[in-house]
């Protein structure tokens, strides 16, 4: 029997989707190439020729890779599921906007990938001030963060003409979270858009002479923390809303996932403290209350572990399994669209203990800066969160071309995901382990005059750029995959969205009263950081001039 | 909201532990004084460091018995740790250092590598951290924070005899 292509998305929504899915796996391609000859530098094996830059290839590696790859991921997931969910098809407003998000995002990410390689912007992803770049590099991420906005404002038009027409019913799942996962971003990228608009582009334009260096760092991390939630919520819906019809069961509890969806949000964003509690500004007791507030964030992790589990519990039960691990074995091992999602789940444990020892006062003192660091995100968001995306690809371009996933490409997904992981054990192992030594980050190949610490740090920097090479063929075999998606036979391929196996009516209508959650969440705000931002602008601090170090 | 009996089990001690937890770092933060680097201990005009006490005399100072405050300014790529007569910084073992640093350009980092002396130096501010040298040796001392193209150079040393 010959099929023809059954789309389970709007061709239309479908292209919009596609974009940015494309758009963020060329950016991981380029960022890989970037993260590959970055670890076998510092390994010592190999210089750079042709006069690039070690700090240029990290600040691509860190803006391509923490910002282009997930943000474009991130939004083109959630448009295919409000399409999918809230409507059957995008409004036509809302698909506007997308493109508009898309349009702004791009042309201003070309301009600052454009400042980067003409080494007008070697600032790494942070840009700290008073380092200074080319103006074009600031008014180019200023584009970015607007076009994010325009997209997130059409995921809210979405969902509130799904909420105008569906009165009284309780909103799918997936658009809630959605909703939670943009209003988290807009929240956030307010402090970066302050800092890049009002202090950083008079600034490099030379408007203003000096900048704040404090401030600018406070605005920063306001916006970097939540940044890594607004990674993770994206994660969670796969965890939470497909992985149970993936694997043949049901959401464990739909009224615990919103309300985990909204502890995270309230506990996110006034946390930013934790990235500088080495830094001088500060007073200790603000400091220690904003390590308190991140550490709320333990509660609704709890609780997500929690509710994945018995996901897979209660479905193992059902499938007749036997005895406390018996529903280990009824799991579908062998569908890449569980394994790389769940090898994803496994990282985070080891990941998340480690982010304790991070956001902790005092132990972050051995591990600040130190490679320590860049090998606990690597878990995360580069093993978390990039395989639960891989394991998502695998199903969500075969939804929109009308294709099916093949035993080949499914066997390459399990290959890929392996030697993924195998990569990153021994980067980021590496990597944390030579962090406790004191190696630091973001630090080109050097023995520091053949300093005997330094010297013993040289085997770690060999093993972190084997594990880089592996990696480097895993990410050239997550590009092939792609491609042959992009090449399936034609199908229908189901948007696997998992139901809940409590009835609807059990979920409280509070969750939705989004006036609420965001006073919370401004007042939080307010409460975290009003003193110590009035202590940064009082009358004696100094401004800082601008350099170009590099 | 239905909540079944064994999340509120895993919940509430989940919640006691972050509670435990939460109470060690802040007795030791608070109590014992394991503190971050922290405060306006003193601002300072990032253009005109070299001019302002006590800064304007870079170096190793005795301030007590077995007890020195080092000042130091850190630049790109490199950190200022005594008067040209005598740029290196030496202390018996069994010392105590007060480290008081600043930067007259970006921000650089502090760290020395086997102890928990780590922080970031911030123009405009002053840091300080101290550290007791309990063994002999040639102490590294290295820059922690991206600061620009020779950035994997900037370090010094600290030699405890
Ligand atoms: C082929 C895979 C990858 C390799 C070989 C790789 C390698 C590296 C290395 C060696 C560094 C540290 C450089 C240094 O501190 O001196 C680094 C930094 C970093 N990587 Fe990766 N990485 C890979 C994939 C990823 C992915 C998938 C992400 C995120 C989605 C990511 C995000 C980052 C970030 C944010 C930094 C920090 C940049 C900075 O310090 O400014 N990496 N990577
Ligand atoms: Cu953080
Ligand atoms: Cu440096």
């Amino acid at each position: 029997m010959k099929q023809g292509f059954i789309r389970q998305l709007d061709p239309k929504d479908g292209a919009l989707v596609m974009a940015h899915i494309l758009f963020a796996f060329f950016a991981l391609l380029l960022g890989g190439i970037a993260g590959m000859l970055q670890s076998v530098v510092r390994g010592g094996m190999y210089t750079l020729p042709g006069g690039i830059g070690y700090y240029q290839l990290l600040t691509a590696h860190g803006i391509l890779m923490a910002i282009v790859f997930t943000t474009y991921f991130i939004i083109g997931f959630l448009y295919s599921g409000i399409a999918r969910t809230m409507g059957g098809a995008l409004l036509p407003m809302t698909r506007r906007l997308g493109w508009a998000g898309f349009a702004l995002m791009t042309g201003g990410g070309l301009v600052v990938l454009a400042m980067i390689l003409l080494d007008k912007a070697s600032v790494l992803y942070t840009f700290y001030a008073p380092m200074k770049a080319a103006p074009q590099f600031y008014f180019g991420l200023a584009f970015v963060v607007i076009g994010s906005w325009l997209s997130g404002f059409g995921i809210f038009y979405q969902y509130r003409d799904w909420r105008k027409t569906h009165r009284g019913k309780l909103s799918p799942l997936f658009g809630f979270m959605a909703v939670v996962t943009m209003l988290l971003w807009q929240i956030a990228t307010i402090g970066v858009a302050i800092e890049v608009i009002v202090q950083l582009i008079p600034w490099s334009v030379g408007w203003t002479e000096t900048v704040n260096v404090m401030l600018s760092r406070t605005l920063f991390w306001y916006f970097g923390h939540p940044l890594v939630y607004f990674w993770l919520l994206p994660t969670y819906i796969c965890w939470y809303v497909i992985i149970p019809e993936i694997i043949g069961g049901k959401i464990y509890s739909d009224a615990l996932a919103r309300l985990s969806f909204i502890l995270l949000l309230l506990f996110s964003i006034p946390v930013g403290f934790h990235h500088q509690l080495m830094e001088p500004g500060v007073s200790p007791l603000w400091k220690y209350i904003q390590v308190v507030l991140t550490f709320m964030v333990v509660i609704p992790s709890l609780m997500t572990a929690f509710s994945l589990f018995a996901t897979f519990e209660q479905n193992g039960r059902l499938k007749g399994a036997k005895g406390l691990f018996g529903w280990l074995k009824v799991l579908p091992w062998k569908d890449v669209r569980f394994f790389a999602p769940f090898m994803g789940m496994l990282a985070f444990i080891p990941a998340g203990a480690g982010g304790i020892v991070n956001a902790s006062n005092q132990m972050n003192a051995v591990v600040h800066n130190t490679l320590w660091v860049t090998g606990h995100f690597h878990l995360t968001v580069a093993t978390s969160v990039a395989l639960t995306f891989f394991g998502i690809t695998y199903w969500l371009i075969p939804v929109i071309t009308g294709r099916v996933l093949t035993k080949r490409v499914n066997k390459l997904g399990i290959i890929q995901t392996v030697l993924w992981l195998v990569g990153m054990l021994f980067m980021s192992g590496s990597m944390h382990t030579v962090g406790l030594l004191g190696s630091p980050r973001r630090t080109a190949y050097t023995t520091y005059q053949d300093h005997t610490d330094a010297i013993l740090w040289m085997p770690y920097h060999v093993a972190m750029a084997i594990g880089g090479i592996i990696l480097f063929v895993a990410l050239v075999l997550m590009i092939i995959n792609v491609v042959a998606l992009l090449r399936a036979p034609k199908g229908e391929t189901l948007y696997p969205l998992g139901k809940s196996s409590a009835p609807e009516e059990a979920t409280p209508r509070f969750l939705e009263r989004w006036g609420v959650w965001i006073s919370l969440v401004v007042l939080l705000i307010l409460f975290a950081y009003t003193i110590p931002v009035m202590d940064m602008l009082g009358p004696d601090t100094y401004g800082a001039p601008g350099y170009k170090t590099w | 909201m239905h909540i079944h009996r064994l999340e509120k089990v895993w919940l509430a001690i989940g919640i006691a532990m972050l509670f435990v937890f939460l109470g060690v770092i802040g007795i030791s933060a608070f109590a014992l004084g394991t503190q971050p680097p922290s405060e306006h201990h003193h601002m300072i005009d990032p253009t005109k460091v070299k001019e302002i006490a006590p800064f304007d005399q870079p170096g190793i100072h005795q301030v007590g018995r077995k007890e020195y405050e080092a000042v130091i300014i850190s630049f790109a790529f490199g950190y200022t740790t005594g008067p040209k007569e005598q740029p290196v910084m030496k202390v018996p073992a069994g010392s105590t250092v007060h480290f008081t640093v600043t930067s007259t350009d970006v921000v650089h980092g502090f760290e020395i590598p086997g102890t928990n002396v780590n922080m970031m130096l911030v123009p405009g501010e002053v840091s300080q951290v101290t550290h007791t040298f309990k063994e002999k040796g040639e102490y590294l001392i290295l820059c922690n924070e991206y600061c620009g193209i020779a950035h994997e150079a900037m370090m010094t040393k600290i030699i405890v005899e």
